[in-house]
């Protein structure tokens, strides 16, 4: 049913009248656009609110993997190490101290940030093989110190108990999830906010020309792996978000929050939806989850052949994601050459 | 002491076992440069096949095991045709990545409709089951052909790679596909061929380490982290490097489950980043294949 949602929202983006060689102008009602079929799928889909508030943390989730993958080129299967740190850092918090979900937010992007900064100096040196090892293994280590910290973290029980106060102090977290969806849809419109200003901005262009061509950019004085640090940590601070807005709207964080089958399923996600376009994390977090909510409740096994099928489709016939077939499609109409 | 000697040849076999598997990854990702993260379902489609051959079948546990790495490696051919080929070299990372975790899915959700999501066993002929007599102390039979198996690899791998035909032009290719096959070196042929090599290692690894890495359709994604950390330790194309790494990795882990079991995988990760930081092209790191 989202999925719907939110083809009717791309048809929407295609058939505005897009001025020519300005592509780029095509950005700026993305958000806005995110926003209004949040909210559409808010009234028509009342019954399927705990899905909808999964995928608005999901792809918030997915947007940090974004912006590490798509903009500064690092292959990772260790994003999620950033996300379950942040989760657990916000439901520690607010079992211990303060249940505020605005600290929560704020303590689990920290926790990410940190981590992602610290694990990021430490071996974003490495490329290929070693770099993807190497992230597995960060996400393995948060993993079994979330395991083994019982006290803590609940261990494989999974830290319950999370029980965040009023938005503001005026708005409940209810059973029905109204006020759950609603500020997840709002923390991520935010996130894409500010992603999209940080991926415009001077530094982002940096990264994306060490993507491009790290010798050229030492070459001209930048250095590649700071500008991949800083911007490792930055996308960690936004996976520690994710994780944090997922302990407020679910009151529960588990040790697969961690987990490498996570960090796979965020790019598979990314992928599904296009990489290096933000929105692309957003369509593909909802594609997913969507195809997934309606074909795993027969069997998970379907899901995973069906998944399977669909990646192995992607990375043959379809590199560019979902997004990518809108803006080929945009290409052909205005009789241009299709997007590249 | 008596715990000493067993962690070492439980450490010793369990190291064997993913040696088997993981020279198959590092022979391929040495040559075609794919991180084939399909390679622990290609290990589990021969653990699969053999069950099925000496349990249902009844054929006895040494053709069962021929008959699984031959389906196996007949089985994968086509996909290194249709799908490999597209991926090869490293500009590819994240495709390599993505297909091959599509592919993955694809068979754990064939296996799981095939056989059944429950554990299934190969089971042991008499000849292995019993113990072998080593002075003063047993160890298990099967801990002892395992650990031979893994021995003969080793042994074979280097004979065909250092003293064959088909291992210099395997290095050459290695070396500088572009120059080697400008010198006639037909290298789709060797690509396919070290493919049948890599998927067929993997299929002896199932079949024989299923006694110690148990068959069950998650398989596939839950040792594949495994493989790929002796590959990366070992530095890719390097068959004394993943042995050394295998090993190592093979006694650590078994040792970490004996003496301190809360933090084995802790420890073991741990170690891992420290060796990959310090040694990023892996810590055996010599010639390449």
């Amino acid at each position: 049913m989202t999925s719907v949602a939110e083809r009717d929202g791309k048809a929407g983006t295609m058939t505005r009248p897009i001025p020519l060689g300005k592509r780029r102008d095509l950005d700026w009602i993305g958000i806005p656009l995110i926003a209004a079929v949040g909210l559409a799928a808010y009234w028509l889909l009342p019954d399927d609110l705990a899905l909808l508030t999964r995928i608005a943390a999901s792809a918030l989730f997915v947007l940090s993997l974004d912006l590490v993958l798509g903009y500064g080129g690092i292959a990772t299967l260790g994003q999620a190490a950033m996300f379950g740190t942040g989760a657990y850092a916000a439901g520690i918090v607010a079992v211990n101290w303060n249940n505020d979900p605005f600290a929560m937010l704020a303590v689990g992007g920290l926790a990410g940030g940190l981590l992602a900064l610290v694990t990021g100096a430490l071996i974003l040196h490495a490329r290929g093989l070693t770099l993807l090892m190497l992230t597995i293994a960060v996400g393995q280590i948060v993993q079994e110190v979330a395991n083994k910290a019982r006290d803590w973290t609940g261990g494989s029980d999974g830290l319950s108990g999370i029980d965040p106060a009023p938005v503001l102090g005026m708005f409940r977290f209810d059973m029905f999830g109204h006020t759950s969806y609603l500020f997840a849809l709002a923390v991520l419109v935010v996130g894409l906010v500010v992603a999209r200003r940080i991926v415009r901005s001077p530094f982002g262009l940096a990264c994306r020309g060490v993507k491009e061509d790290p010798l050229r950019v030492s070459a001209i004085g930048g250095s590649p792996k700071a500008y991949l640090v800083v911007l490792y940590a930055v996308a960690g601070v936004f996976a520690g978000v994710a994780g944090a807005l997922t302990a407020v709207t679910s009151g529960i964080v588990g040790l697969d929050s961690a987990g490498f089958s996570w960090s796979a399923e965020a790019l598979v996600m990314l992928v599904l939806g296009g990489t290096g376009r933000l929105y692309g994390a957003v369509i593909g977090t909802a594609a997913f989850m969507g195809v997934h909510h309606i074909l795993a409740a027969n069997d998970p096994y379907h899901w995973m052949a069906f998944i399977g099928l669909f990646l192995i489709g992607i990375v043959l016939f379809l590199p560019g994601g979902i997004v990518s077939v809108a803006e080929r499609l945009g290409g052909l109409r205005r009789g241009k050459e299709g997007g590249a | 002491m008596e715990t000493m000697f067993g962690i070492a040849v439980d450490g010793v076999a369990y190291g064997m076992i993913l040696f088997i598997i993981s020279v198959g990854l590092s022979v391929t990702l040495g040559l075609m440069r794919v991180v084939n993260l399909a390679h622990g379902a290609f290990a589990m489609v021969g653990g699969y096949v053999a069950s099925y051959a000496a349990q249902s079948a009844g054929l006895p546990y040494g053709v069962a095991l021929v008959v699984a790495v031959a389906l196996t490696v007949l089985a994968t051919l086509p996909l290194e045709r249709l799908l490999y080929r597209r991926i090869y070299g490293s500009a590819n990372e994240l495709a390599q990545v993505l297909l091959t975790i599509g592919l993955t899915f694809v068979i754990v959700a064939g296996i799981n409709y095939l056989f059944g999501p429950t554990l299934k066993r190969i089971p042991l002929p008499e000849l292995l089951t019993g113990t072998v007599e080593l002075g003063p102390k047993a160890i298990p039979t099967h801990r002892a052909f395992v650990i031979g198996a893994g021995a003969a690899t080793l042994l074979g791998l280097w004979w065909l790679l250092e003293r064959t035909d088909f291992g210099i032009r395997l290095r050459a290719a290695v070396d500088d596909p572009a120059m080697a096959a400008a010198l006639g070196i037909r290298t789709e042929r060797l690509y396919l061929a070290t493919f049948a090599l890599g998927t067929g290692l993997a299929a002896l690894g199932g079949v024989l380490g299923a006694e110690l890495l148990p068959l069950e359709p998650y398989y596939a994604i839950r040792y594949i982290v495994l493989f790929l950390a002796v590959v990366a330790v070992g530095g890719a194309g390097s068959i004394f490097g993943s042995a050394a790494a295998a090993l190592a990795l093979g006694i650590v882990d078994t040792a970490g489950k004996y003496l301190i079991p809360n933090f084995g995988e802790f420890f073991f990760y741990a170690a891992l980043i420290l060796i990959l930081f310090r040694w990023p092209h892996g810590f055996f790191k010599g010639r390449t294949a």
